[in-house]
C-alpha cells in the first residue's frame, strides 16, 4: 500500500530534535503467505516517546521483536544507536540488548524467582555497567523504590497483581540503565486506574532515567498521555504519522477509527 | 491410512531435534559456564528423585525375588538367587525401569517448565536481557540429567538388591554377608561398566527430549500440556531404542 497524504513528512518530536536512537527502513516480514510488515519505516529520536498504534494482527509486536533480534526480518534495515542489528554477531547483539529495555505484554517475570532474584538476574550478567563495588541489594531496592514497590522484594511473581507485575517488569528493565525502552502493550489487561498509574510511571521513568521509548499500544488514553509523536500502522505500513492532536483531528476514516 | 502430513511432520521433528542436539554440543563447551544453575538443576533432578528411585528400586528387588523364587525352588536352585537377581537388575531391569521412572518426572517437568516459560515470553525476556537462554536453561538441564541419572540408577540398583536380600532373608534365612558375597561374585566387569555407561546416554536422552519439547512449545497452555506429554512419550521410546543399541554393542564387545 502507498503511503498516503496523511504521512506527515516534517513531523517533529515535541522534545528538541536529537540523534536517532532507532532507524527502521523498509522493514518487511511475512509468515508463509501472511505478509505482516510490508515496508515499515520508523525513526525514534533521543529522549522522545513514540507511540505506534495499530489494530491487533497488524505487525506491531513483530516489528518490536525484530528490533531486538527476536525475529529476523525478511528484508529492510534496523539501526539501533547506529548499529545495524541484522548484521551483528551474537556477542555484539547481546551487548546492544543491554542498552534496550523491553517491557513484555504479559510482564514475563521469571516465575521461579523472587522479585529480588528477577532484578538481580540481568545484573549478575552485566556487572560492568556499574562501578566495581556497587551494592546489589541497595541497587535493587533503589530501583524497586522508583516503581513504588520496594516492599515486594521477597515476594514471588505469583503473589503480585497484574499492575504490580508490570511495574516489577519495568524495574527489571531499568536496573541495567537502558537508553531505550520498548513497551509492548503496557496497559493491556489492566483496569483503568492501574493503566493510569502505569502510564504515569512511564512518564516518570522518561524524566528520571532520560530514556527514549517506543510504545506499542491500542490504548488511546495511554497514547494521548505518553506520546510525543505517533505512527499509525495499517496493513504493515505507516499509514499516518504526527502528534496525537494532529492525528485525532483527522478527517480520514481509517485514522478516525483509531480514536473512536 | 497413513497421513502424508504426519510423515512430513515426523521428519521435520527429527530434523529439528538434530539441530537442537547440534546446538547443544556447540554451546556446552562455550563460556560462560552456568555453574550455579547447573548445580541447582543437579539438585532438582538428583536429590529430589532419590525417594522416587528408592521406592521403585526397593519394589523391583522385592518383586523379582518373590516371582523368581518358586521357579528356582522347583529345581532346587535357590542358591543361585543372588547371582540371578543381581545380574538381571544391574544389567537391564534397574537401569531401564529407573530411567523410565525418572523420565516420567524429569522429561515432563522440563517440557512443562520450559514450555510455560516459552508461552509467557520468559525465554524471550531472558534473551533480550543479554542472557543466552539456550545455555542457561537447556545446556544446564541436559548436563545435569546426563550426570544425575547414572547416580540415581546406581542408587536404585543398590536399593533393589537390598530389597531382594530382605525377601531372601525372610524366605531363606540368608545372611546379609552371604547374600552380598554371592552378588559380588556373580557380577563381572562386563555387567557393571556397559550398564553404567548406557545410563549416561539415558540421562542425555531424557534431558534432551524434555528441553526440546519445552523450548519449542507453542499454542499457549494447550501447547504446554502437549509438550509435557510428548516429552515423556518420546523420552521413553528413545530409552528403549538406546537400550537396544547398548545391548547390541555390549554383545559385540563383551560377548555376553
Amino acid at each position: 500500500m502507498m503511503k498516503q497524504e496523511w504521512h506527515i513528512q516534517d513531523a517533529k518530536p515535541a522534545v528538541e530534535v536529537k540523534r536517532p536512537m532507532i532507524k527502521i527502513r523498509n522493514l518487511k516480514k511475512a509468515f508463509g503467505d501472511n505478509t505482516v510488515l510490508n515496508g515499515f519505516d520508523l525513526d525514534l529520536f533521543e529522549g522522545e516517546n513514540l507511540v505506534v498504534m495499530g489494530k491487533s494482527g497488524t505487525g506491531k509486536s513483530v516489528m518490536i521483536k525484530c528490533l531486538v533480534g527476536l525475529i529476523e526480518p525478511d528484508s529492510g534495515s534496523i539501526e539501533v544507536m547506529g548499529k545495524n542489528i541484522v548484521k551483528l554477531n551474537q556477542v555484539e547483539l547481546d551487548d546492544l540488548r543491554t542498552d534496550i529495555g523491553f517491557l513484555f505484554q504479559g510482564s514475563a517475570l521469571y516465575d521461579s524467582m523472587t522479585v529480588r532474584e528477577n532484578l538481580e538476574f540481568p545484573l549478575r550478567r552485566h556487572k560492568k555497567r556499574y562501578a566495581e563495588n556497587f551494592d546489589t541489594t541497595e541497587l535493587v531496592t533503589k530501583t524497586l523504590n522508583s516503581v513504588g514497590l520496594a516492599h515486594t522484594i521477597d515476594l514471588m511473581p505469583s503473589e503480585l497483581s497484574g499492575g504490580m507485575k508490570r511495574r516489577i517488569a519495568l524495574a527489571r528493565t531499568l536496573i541495567l540503565k537502558p537508553k531505550i525502552i520498548l513497551y509492548d502493550e503496557p496497559t493491556s489487561g489492566l483496569d483503568p486506574i492501574t493503566s493510569k498509574e502505569i502510564v504515569e510511571l512511564m512518564r516518570n521513568v522518561q524524566r528520571e532515567y532520560k530514556t527514549s521509548a517506543l510504545i506499542i499500544t491500542h490504548d488511546v488514553d495511554c497514547a494521548r498521555v505518553v506520546s510525543e509523536r505517533m505512527i499509525l500502522l495499517v496493513d504493515g505500513v505507516n499509514y499516518a504519522e504526527g502528534t496525537f492532536a494532529e492525528l485525532s483531528k483527522s478527517e480520514d476514516e481509517k485514522i478516525r477509527a483509531f480514536f473512536k | 491410512m497413513i497421513n502424508l502430513d504426519d510423515i512430513k511432520s515426523f521428519f521435520i521433528e527429527i530434523g529439528e531435534l538434530s539441530y537442537f542436539t547440534n546446538r547443544f554440543f556447540k554451546e556446552v563447551f562455550k563460556r560462560p559456564f552456568e555453574t550455579k544453575e547447573l548445580l541447582n538443576q543437579c539438585y532438582n533432578i538428583g536429590n529430589r528423585s532419590f525417594l522416587l528411585v528408592g521406592i521403585t528400586g526397593f519394589i523391583i528387588g522385592l518383586v523379582i525375588t518373590l516371582q523368581t523364587r518358586p521357579t528356582l525352588q522347583e529345581f532346587g536352585a535357590e542358591a543361585w538367587m543372588p547371582s540371578m537377581v543381581s545380574i538381571s537388575i544391574i544389567r537391564e531391569i534397574g537401569p531401564v525401569i529407573i530411567a523410565l521412572t525418572v523420565a516420567g518426572r524429569i522429561a515432563s517437568g522440563m517440557g512443562a517448565e520450559l514450555g510455560s516459560m516459552r508461552v509467557t515470553e520468559q525465554i524471550d525476556a531472558m534473551e533480550v536481557s543479554g542472557t543466552n537462554p539456550f545455555k542457561y536453561l537447556v545446556v544446564t538441564r541436559i548436563v545435569a540429567a546426563t550426570l544425575m541419572i547414572p547416580i540415581l540408577v546406581i542408587f536404585g540398583d543398590a536399593i533393589a538388591l537390598y530389597g531382594s536380600y530382605i525377601i531372601e532373608f525372610i524366605k531363606g534365612d540368608v545372611s546379609f554377608q552371604l547374600y552380598f558375597n554371592k552378588v559380588f561374585k556373580a557380577l563381572e566387569f562386563g555387567d557393571i561398566i556397559p550398564a553404567t555407561v548406557k545410563t549416561f546416554f539415558f540421562g542425555f536422552a531424557i534431558g534432551l527430549v524434555g528441553c526440546f519439547k519445552g523450548y519449542y512449545c507453542s499454542n499457549g497452555t494447550v501447547g504446554v500440556g502437549k509438550a509435557a506429554n510428548s516429552a515423556v512419550v518420546l523420552a521413553s521410546m528413545l530409552l528403549f531404542i538406546l537400550d537396544f543399541i547398548a545391548v547390541f554393542v555390549t554383545d559385540i564387545f563383551f560377548n555376553i
